[in-house]
C-alpha cells in the first residue's frame, strides 16, 4: 500500500525530511514513484508568494513550446529554479531533459480580475499546457499556482531525491505532503502519482477506491474543466474535496459526511440528521468505498487526515506545537519528528477528521457524530 | 369399417400437440385425481377397447379374438383442450403414473390456436430462455490493497432511493430558502413488480402483502410491492401497511375510485405512485383482465360490472402527448397526497426511451423511471405481443443511465429495471448486473410467483393459462375452489425466504468487489462478458 506523509511546520523544512520518512516506511511501497507537494514556501520562493509557480517536467522541445505559449499569453518569468539532473538517472527513472519550477508574473490584462476568475484562469492554463504536451509527453504539468511546488517522478523516492538534489535551500517549505507509491493496478504513469492538486488544494491517498468509476462519472458530469485526468482512482478524493469546498462552499468538517456518510441509524440520532440525510442522498455518487487513508492540504494551509471504516491500520498524527506530521504509519511519524510529544499522537478513527491549522499549535479532532458547527 | 368422424384441417393427433401425456396403465389406480385437477380438461376418463388374439395350443380349438375393455386416461386433442404441460396430473397422482412430456419437435397446435379468427392469448412470458444478464460476470475481484470483504460479517449498506433527488447545490439552496424538497424513499433495491389484484388471486395477494410486512417490521428490510393496475382493497388502503405499497395507476384507471374515496381515511402515505405507460411483456398494449376473472370482489375493487373483459387502452386516453401526460399526471398525483409521495412513470423498454427520459429530466417532479424489458411477464396478453414485441432491458437501461451521466443527472432520476430479472433463477446475479449497469433497483414479478407460490410457468411455454382464471396453483385464479389451494401464510413465508437469500447472495457478489458503503450503482468496471459485441454495446469489458 502507498505510504503517505505530511509535515506542517512553523519553520520551513527541507523536503528531504519527508523523503527520509517515506524511506523509513519503505516496506510498504515498491518505490515505483514519488510525489511531493510543497506549499507555504520558505527559501527564495517566499518572496513571490502571490505569483503563480509552474511545476512540471519538460523535454527540450516541450520547453520551447512552453516559452512560446507563455509569451503568447503574456506571462513573464520572474524567477526560476533550475534542476539539472545528473546524467544517468537511477534505475527505474526515465531520463528527462528539464525539471521546471518557474515563477511567472501575471499578464497585464489579468489585473483587476476577481479572485475566482484568476483562479479559474490559472487552472485553465495548467490544463491547456497539460493537454498540449499529453500526446508526445513533452510536457508534464503538475501545478500552476501561487505558493505551490509539485515534484513527481517515477522511481525510488530516495534515489529520485538525490538525483534531483531535493535538499536544496530553495525548496524549503512549511507544508510538505509526500507519497511513496505502490503501483497496483494502473500502469506507471506519472500523472497517477500522488499528491493530486487542484486550485490550491492537494490530497494523497493510500488504498484502493472501488467506487471509482461512478464517482468519476459524477465529477466529470459536473462539467467543471478541472475535473479531468483520473489516471489514478485516488484523484477523485482531491476533486471531491474541491467540489465540496468551491462548489458547495463547505468546510473540511463536511468532507467525511460526503465521502463516508453516517449510516441510516446513526443519522436518526444525529442532531443535524435530517439535513445530513438529504446531503447523503444528493451526494450519494461521491460515497467512496475504501479502505482509504487521505491526507490533504487546504488553500488556507491547514493539513488534515481522514479515513474510512475499512481502514484497518489507521494513519497517525503527532508532533509538538510548531511542527506536526501526518503519516500513514507510525514509523514515518517517528522518522519525521523524532522529538514529538508522544502523548499528542493520535490515530483518527472511522468518524474522525484531524486537522492542524496553519498556526500549528494543536491537533483538532472533529467527530462526525457531533452537531455541525455551521448552520446549513 | 365404420366411420368415426371426418378429418378437418384442425384435427390434431396427440403427436401434433406440444405436450403428450404419458400414462402408465400398470401404475394407474384409476383414482381420477388427475382428470379432476387438470386446468384445461386435457385428459378424461378413457374407455379403451382392446382386441386380444387367443391362439390355443393344438388344433382342436381355432384361434379367435377376445374383445376386452380397460379404463384409463385419454388425452384430448382438440385445440381448446390441448395439454398445457402444467404437470398437475403428475403432482396429484399417488402412483406417479402420469406425466406430460414435451414433444420432440415443434408442435402443430400453434398453427391452429386461432379458431374463430381469435389469435392466441395467454399468460406468462416470452418463452425464450436466452438471457444476456446471465452471461454477465463480475470480474473486478478485490485482491490487493482493497481486500475482499466478508459477506457474512461485514456491514453492507444495500439500500437504494426512489424519488427525485436534487443536485447538491440545489438542495442547499432549497434548504436555506425552506422550499419544497421532493420526497425521497429509501428502500430495498429488489421491488416486487406490479401484479394486480385481479390478475392475482386474493390469497396470493394477501400472502405477498404479509410477507412484505414481515420483512419490513421484523427483519428491517424496506421491501416495497407495487399493486399493478387493479386498485387496492380498502382494508389495505386504510392500514398502516400502505406505506410498503406502491400504488399503480394505468390507462384503465381501474380501482382509482376506491383509492380516491379512501384518501381521507389513509393513516399512512403509500410508498410511491407508479404511472404505467407501458409493460415490457406486451409493450404498446394496455392491461387485460379477461372476463373469467372478473368476479364480484374484483368488480367491486375495480369499480366495474361483473363478468366483463377489462382491457385497458394502450395509452392514457385523456392525454394527447407523452409530455403532457407525464407532466400533468405526475403533478396531479403529487397533489393528491400533498406533494409528500414520489410519483414516477413506468414504460416498456423501447428504442425511443431517450425521448421519454429527456422529458423527465426537465420535469422537476419526476421521481424516477421504471423501464420494463421484453422478458417481463403478464397475466394476459396476445401471444404475438409477448413473443415479438419489445426491447431487451440491458441495453435500454444502460443507454438511459449513460444518457443521464452525460447530462449529470445520474443521481437525480433513479432508474428501476424490470423484465427478465431472474428469469432463469439467477435473481441476485441479474439484479446486481443491472445495478452495476446503472439501475438504482430492480423489479421482479415472475420470479416471485415461481419462488413464493410455486407457479408452474417456464420459458418453455408451460402452463401459461393465467389469463382464463384456471390457474392450477391458485395464484392467478379468482375461483375460490382453486385459490384455496394456496395458503397465504406459506406464500408470506416464502417471500421472506426469497428476500433473505437474495440479500445474502447480493452480499456475496458485492463483498468480493470490495463494495459495502453504498449500492454499486453504475460500477460498470466490475462487469465483463464473453461477447465482444455485447461488451461494446453495454460499454463493459469483454472477457474471454
Ligand atoms: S401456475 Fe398459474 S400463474 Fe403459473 S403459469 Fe400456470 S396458470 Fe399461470
Amino acid at each position: 500500500m502507498c505510504r503517505l506523509l505530511s509535515i506542517t511546520s512553523t519553520d520551513p523544512i527541507s523536503p528531504m525530511v519527508a523523503i527520509r520518512a517515506i524511506d523509513v516506511m519503505k516496506e510498504g511501497h515498491d518505490g515505483s514513484g514519488v510525489g511531493l507537494f510543497l506549499t507555504d514556501l520558505g527559501g527564495e520562493f517566499y518572496n513571490f508568494k502571490d505569483e503563480p509557480i509552474l511545476s512540471g517536467i519538460f523535454s527540450n522541445e516541450g520547453l520551447r513550446n512552453l516559452d512560446r505559449y507563455m509569451i503568447d499569453h503574456d506571462f513573464m518569468v520572474k524567477y526560476k529554479l533550475s534542476i539539472k539532473p545528473a546524467k544517468n538517472p537511477p534505475v527505474g527513472t526515465p531520463k528527462r531533459d528539464n525539471y521546471v519550477i518557474r515563477v511567472y508574473e501575471y499578464p497585464e490584462e489579468w489585473k483587476g480580475l476577481s479572485k475566482e476568475e484568476i483562479e479559474y484562469r490559472l487552472m485553465m492554463v495548467q490544463l491547456q499546457l497539460r493537454y498540449m504536451g499529453e500526446e508526445d509527453e513533452s510536457m508534464l504539468i503538475f501545478s500552476f499556482w501561487p505558493d505551490v511546488i509539485i515534484i513527481k517522478e517515477v522511481g525510488d523516492p530516495m534515489a529520485v531525491a538525490h538525483h534531483l538534489g531535493l535538499d536544496r535551500e530553495e525548496l524549503m517549505a512549511r507544508v510538505i505532503l509526500a507519497q511513496g507509491r505502490q503501483n497496483t493496478n494502473y500502469t506507471i504513469n506519472i500523472y497517477a502519482c500522488h499528491p493530486f492538486f487542484i486550485q490550491g488544494m492537494a490530497t494523497a491517498t493510500n488504498g484502493e477506491n472501488t467506487a471509482f468509476i461512478p464517482i468519476r462519472e459524477f465529477l466529470i458530469s459536473r462539467k467543471f474543466p478541472g475535473y479531468a485526468g483520473y489516471q489514478s482512482d485516488s484523484e477523485v478524493f482531491t476533486h471531491i474535496l474541491h467540489y465540496m469546498h468551491n462548489h458547495l462552499g463547505m468546510g473540511i468538517e463536511m468532507y467525511k459526511h460526503i465521502i463516508t456518510p453516517l449510516k441510516d441509524n446513526e443519522l436518526d440520532d444525529h442532531p443535524n440528521g435530517i439535513w445530513l440525510r438529504k446531503l447523503k442522498q444528493c451526494c450519494r455518487p461521491l460515497i467512496v468505498d475504501g479502505p482509504n487513508c487521505i491526507i490533504g492540504c487546504l488553500p488556507d494551509k491547514s493539513v488534515f487526515m481522514v479515513q474510512d471504516s475499512k481502514k484497518l491500520r489507521p494513519g497517525v498524527v503527532g508532533g509538538r506545537p510548531g511542527v506536526f506530521a501526518f503519516s500513514s504509519e507510525m514509523c514515518g511519524l517517528n522518522a519525521a519528528i523524532p522529538d514529538s510529544y508522544i502523548n499528542l499522537d493520535y490515530q483518527p478513527m472511522k468518524y474522525e477528521t484531524v486537522i492542524v491549522r496553519s498556526e500549528r499549535q494543536k491537533i483538532e479532532i472533529w467527530n462526525q457524530l457531533e452537531a455541525l458547527t455551521h448552520p446549513h | 369399417m365404420e366411420s368415426v368422424g371426418s378429418i378437418n384441417p384442425s384435427t390434431l393427433s396427440v403427436k401434433d400437440l406440444p405436450w403428450q401425456i404419458m400414462w402408465n396403465k400398470d401404475k394407474c389406480a384409476l383414482c381420477g385425481h388427475c382428470t379432476t385437477v387438470c386446468p384445461v380438461r386435457a385428459i378424461e376418463l378413457g374407455v379403451h377397447r382392446k382386441r386380444v388374439l387367443q391362439v390355443s395350443i393344438g388344433l382342436e380349438e381355432k384361434p379367435c379374438n377376445l374383445l376386452s375393455v380397460y379404463f384409463g386416461i385419454a388425452q384430448r386433442t382438440d385445440v381448446a383442450h390441448a395439454c398445457v404441460g402444467c404437470g398437475m396430473c403428475n403432482m396429484v397422482c399417488p402412483n406417479n403414473a402420469i406425466m406430460p412430456l414435451r414433444s420432440d419437435e415443434i408442435d402443430k397446435l400453434r398453427f391452429h390456436v386461432n379458431q374463430g379468427g381469435e389469435p392466441r392469448r395467454r399468460g406468462g412470458r416470452r418463452n425464450s430462455p436466452d438471457s444476456i444478464l446471465d452471461k454477465i460476470k463480475f470480474v473486478r475481484i478485490s485482491m490487493l490493497t482493497d481486500p475482499a470483504l466478508d459477506a457474512g460479517r461485514h456491514e453492507f449498506e444495500l439500500r437504494t432511493m426512489l424519488g427525485r433527488i436534487l443536485p447538491p447545490e440545489e438542495m442547499q439552496k432549497v434548504s436555506i430558502e425552506n422550499g419544497w424538497m421532493p420526497p425521497v424513499r429509501e428502500l430495498y433495491p429488489l421491488i416486487i413488480g406490479s401484479m394486480s389484484f385481479g390478475a392475482l388471486s386474493p390469497n396470493m395477494w394477501e400472502g405477498l402483502q404479509m410477507g412484505v410486512a414481515y420483512l419490513n417490521e421484523e427483519l428491517g428490510m424496506p421491501v416495497r410491492i407495487c399493486t399493478g393496475e387493479g386498485g387496492c382493497p380498502a382494508r389495505l388502503l386504510k392500514s398502516r401497511f400502505l406505506k410498503y405499497v406502491i400504488l399503480q395507476i394505468a390507462s384503465g384507471y381501474f380501482g382509482w375510485d376506491e383509492i380516491i374515496h379512501n384518501l381521507p381515511y389513509m393513516k399512512e402515505d403509500p410508498c410511491a405512485i407508479e404511472i404505467k405507460y407501458g409493460q415490457g411483456a406486451k409493450p404498446g398494449d394496455g392491461g387485460l383482465l379477461m372476463w373469467h376473472k372478473v368476479n364480484k370482489l374484483i368488480a367491486a375493487v375495480r369499480g366495474v360490472p361483473q363478468g366483463v373483459t377489462l382491457s385497458s387502452p394502450p395509452t392514457h386516453q385523456t392525454k394527447y402527448s407523452i409530455e403532457e401526460a407525464v407532466a400533468k399526471m405526475i403533478q396531479s398525483m403529487y397533489m393528491a397526497w400533498g406533494f409528500r409521495v414520489p410519483v414516477y412513470p413506468k414504460i416498456s423498454a423501447t428504442s425511443t426511451l431517450l425521448a421519454v427520459l429527456n422529458n423527465l429530466t426537465r420535469n422537476p417532479y419526476a421521481a424516477g423511471l421504471a423501464i420494463d424489458g421484453e422478458d417481463g411477464g403478464t397475466g394476459a396478453a396476445y401471444n404475438v405481443s409477448m413473443n415479438h414485441m419489445g426491447h431487451p432491458i440491458a441495453s435500454n437501461l444502460r443507454d438511459a443511465y449513460l444518457n443521464l451521466v452525460k447530462i449529470g443527472k445520474q443521481n437525480e432520476i433513479p432508474l428501476f429495471a424490470g423484465g427478465g430479472i431472474g428469469k432463469n433463477g439467477n435473481l441476485a446475479a441479474n439484479a446486481a448486473a443491472m445495478i452495476m449497469l446503472g439501475a438504482s433497483g430492480v423489479q421482479t414479478g415472475k420470479y416471485i410467483m415461481q419462488a413464493a407460490a410455486g407457479c408452474l410457468g417456464s420459458e418453455g411455454d408451460r402452463c401459461n393459462v393465467c389469463n382464463i382464471g384456471v390457474c392450477p396453483k391458485g395464484i392467478t385464479s379468482q375461483d375460490s375452489r382453486l385459490y384455496r389451494r394456496l395458503d397465504p401464510e406459506k406464500v408470506a413465508q416464502r417471500i421472506v425466504d426469497v428476500f433473505s437469500s437474495f440479500d445474502m447472495e447480493l452480499k456475496k457478489i458485492v463483498a468480493p468487489l470490495g463494495r459495502s458503503t453504498s449500492l454499486p450503482i453504475g460500477m460498470s468496471d466490475a462487469l465483463g462478458i464473453a461477447d465482444a459485441d455485447a461488451a461494446d454495446r453495454l460499454k463493459i469489458k469483454c472477457v474471454l
